[in-house]
């Protein structure tokens, strides 16, 4: 920056505000998710790690310890396959649907209260909306790396024996947004840290995770329970993932209501999330 | 970012007419205007809450204005924002970091927000760093660094695009004596090289070192406008007398006082006697028998002309 740098060093001139602006215009959202993304490779080990031996331990205590004691007790079995086969899609979303309550929650309350992040990128051309659909960007590319990984481990454990069982990366990535775009927008609402997102875990992201067909088909719960699942992403993402991942036998307009609600659910999630960033940053 | 201003007519970078915001029913900036051409280091002084930080914020583009106009380089900030925001550097008044990013990083991850290829950024960052005299904590985390450094990151940062205007709100404001005249000597050299400055200060020295010109601002109004050495001239005397009789009889002192010097102002630690001369009214004081625990006679500053304006000083 001294003189004699800049004389040295004709050559290194920034483009025009103007090309700044059409550039952060068109690209700016991408601009914030390769932010995001680099912080997330201080810690990549840790989500390659969370990948690979979060499965392997379910798989091994649920799908191998526990489906000893309940395929001899159930000779129906699960749909006609073993239980590591039934519960395989179900944990993969239920990871994607945990990440998202961390990914979704305490980075948010960083970008606007604790270290501020937000605001450095707000004061360059990019818009709130942009520093939104960055986050989200990132996070799916997260979502997609993680269930990957945890389907190679589900496949390996043979868990998957459908063609069509990779889709359920896809399917969970999409649980993860569903569950996770609503409760951004919630997270970008707070304003002072009461412990809210301590609750979200135990109150809501817990008890769905027991009673969305996780463990055991939904319908053998009472009715009293059994709405949990109907309003959770993780059971709409787990039969989806079971229809891909062992060719469930689902009525197909169930199927395509799964999509539809986590759809439904995602966008719903975007239009408030969007909403809140603007009118928080906006001032 | 090299370009110095030119002579001729004032081309003007920032032009605000009659700028008023409310947040509800209060009134943060209560119609203000200015104009201030390239090249020049502009000041917006006043105490906490004059409403010197929304000004910035509706200059930098991320605050709607409620009324009057608002120009930046020729472009309205409430509807080109972007356009607006691509000329600007920043320096907010709180740090914001990325503190889990290395140093040199945190630069170019902002350099990218303006579209900037790697292949300029790389070294403009190598530039910058040198520039702040960081190049040697570079591959550092950002919570290893002190206050000061953190703070010539932030200007760092804001000039990886190369912006003709720099936003610094508050740029000082917690640092060290030693730390704040480095961030002066860094800012000089920006302003040599022809960047308008735009600042908003509490400190009084910060705004006599840097600004060309100034506004003081107090409850969102603009109270005077023009260069240091003006608005000394106009508002105040040449010398100012400080007299301590302690705190209790500070009060009382006053009526004793009548008639030394152009102005009496009497505050909780001290009382100031406005003089051309203040050697002549020190011993004006002394002939009057008057034995203060301490005396002063210094040169008068921006800090009295903001008492004379708006009756209180700037940094409770």
């Amino acid at each position: 920056m001294t003189r004699q740098a800049t004389t040295a060093a004709p050559a290194l001139r920034a483009h025009s505000p103007e090309v700044s602006a059409a550039r952060a215009r068109r690209w700016g959202s991408l601009y914030f998710a390769e932010h995001v993304l680099r912080v997330m490779k201080s810690y990549g080990w840790t989500i390659v790690m969370y990948g690979v031996g979060q499965p392997v331990a379910y798989l091994f205590a649920m799908g191998v310890g526990l489906a000893t004691l309940v395929d001899t007790n159930s000779e129906a079995g699960f749909g006609g396959v073993s239980y590591l086969v039934f519960i395989a899609p179900a944990l993969l979303v239920s990871a994607a649907v945990m990440t998202a309550a961390n990914e979704f929650t305490f980075p948010v309350m960083d970008g606007f209260k604790w270290r501020r992040i937000y605001y450095g990128p707000h004061a360059s051309p990019l818009t709130p909306e942009q520093i939104a659909f960055g986050q989200i960007i990132a996070v799916t590319v997260r979502f997609l790396l993680q269930s990957a990984i945890y389907f190679a481990v589900v496949a390996l454990f043979g868990a998957s024996p459908s063609g069509w069982g990779w889709v359920s990366i896809l399917v969970a990535t999409l649980a993860g947004l569903s569950f996770g775009l609503p409760l951004m927008a919630y997270a970008a609402s707070i304003k002072q840290d009461k412990g809210q997102f301590a609750m979200v875990m135990r109150f809501i992201v817990m008890p769905l995770f027991l009673f969305s067909g996780t463990f055991f088909p939904l319908d053998t719960l009472p009715l009293a329970v059994r709405w949990i699942g109907w309003i959770s992403p993780i059971w709409h993402g787990t039969e989806l993932g079971r229809v891909f991942s062992y060719g469930y036998p689902e009525e197909p307009l169930l199927t395509i209501a799964h999509v539809v609600f986590l759809l439904a659910l995602t966008v719903a999630g975007w239009v408030l999330t969007k909403r809140q960033f603007i009118r928080r940053m906006a001032g | 970012m090299s370009r110095p201003a030119e002579s001729g007519p004032p081309e003007y970078v920032i032009t605000a007419e009659n700028l008023t915001k409310r947040y509800g029913d209060v009134v943060a900036v209560d119609g203000i205007s200015f104009s201030v051409p390239a090249g020049e280091a502009f000041g917006l002084l006043g105490p906490n809450g004059a409403g010197k930080s929304t000004t910035m914020k509706m200059i930098g583009g991320v605050s709607q204005r409620t009324s009057g106009s608002l120009s930046i380089m020729g472009l309205d900030p409430d509807e080109n924002g972007p356009e607006v925001r691509a000329h600007l550097g920043v320096v907010p008044q709180q740090d914001n970091l990325d503190e889990e990013l290395k140093v040199r990083d945190n630069l170019l991850v902002y350099g990218r927000y303006f579209g900037l290829p790697m292949s300029y950024l790389k070294p403009k960052a190598d530039e910058l760093l040198e520039f702040a005299q960081l190049t040697d904590k570079a591959k550092s985390k950002v919570d290893a660094l002190s206050g000061g450094m953190k703070r010539r990151l932030t200007i760092a940062r804001s000039l990886i695009n190369e912006p003709r205007i720099l936003l610094l709100d508050e740029p000082t404001t917690g640092l060290d004596p030693q730390a704040r005249h480095i961030l002066w000597d860094r800012l000089f050299r920006l302003k040599e090289q022809g960047v308008t400055l735009i600042l908003t200060t509490h400190y009084m020295d910060e705004a006599e070192q840097l600004c060309d010109r100034l506004i003081v601002v107090d409850k969102g109004r603009i109270m005077a406008e023009g260069s240091p050495a003006s608005l000394i001239r106009e508002y105040s005397t040449r010398e100012v007398l400080e007299l301590r009789f302690g705190s209790e009889r500070n009060a009382t002192v006053g009526a004793e006082l009548e008639g030394i010097g152009e102005r009496l102002e009497t505050l909780p630690d001290r009382v100031l006697i406005y003089a051309h001369d203040g050697e002549a009214a020190l011993e004006e004081v002394s002939a009057r028998g008057l034995r203060p625990v301490t005396s002063l006679v210094r040169r008068s500053s921006l800090e009295d002309v903001f008492l004379r304006l708006t009756g209180r000083s700037l940094v409770d």
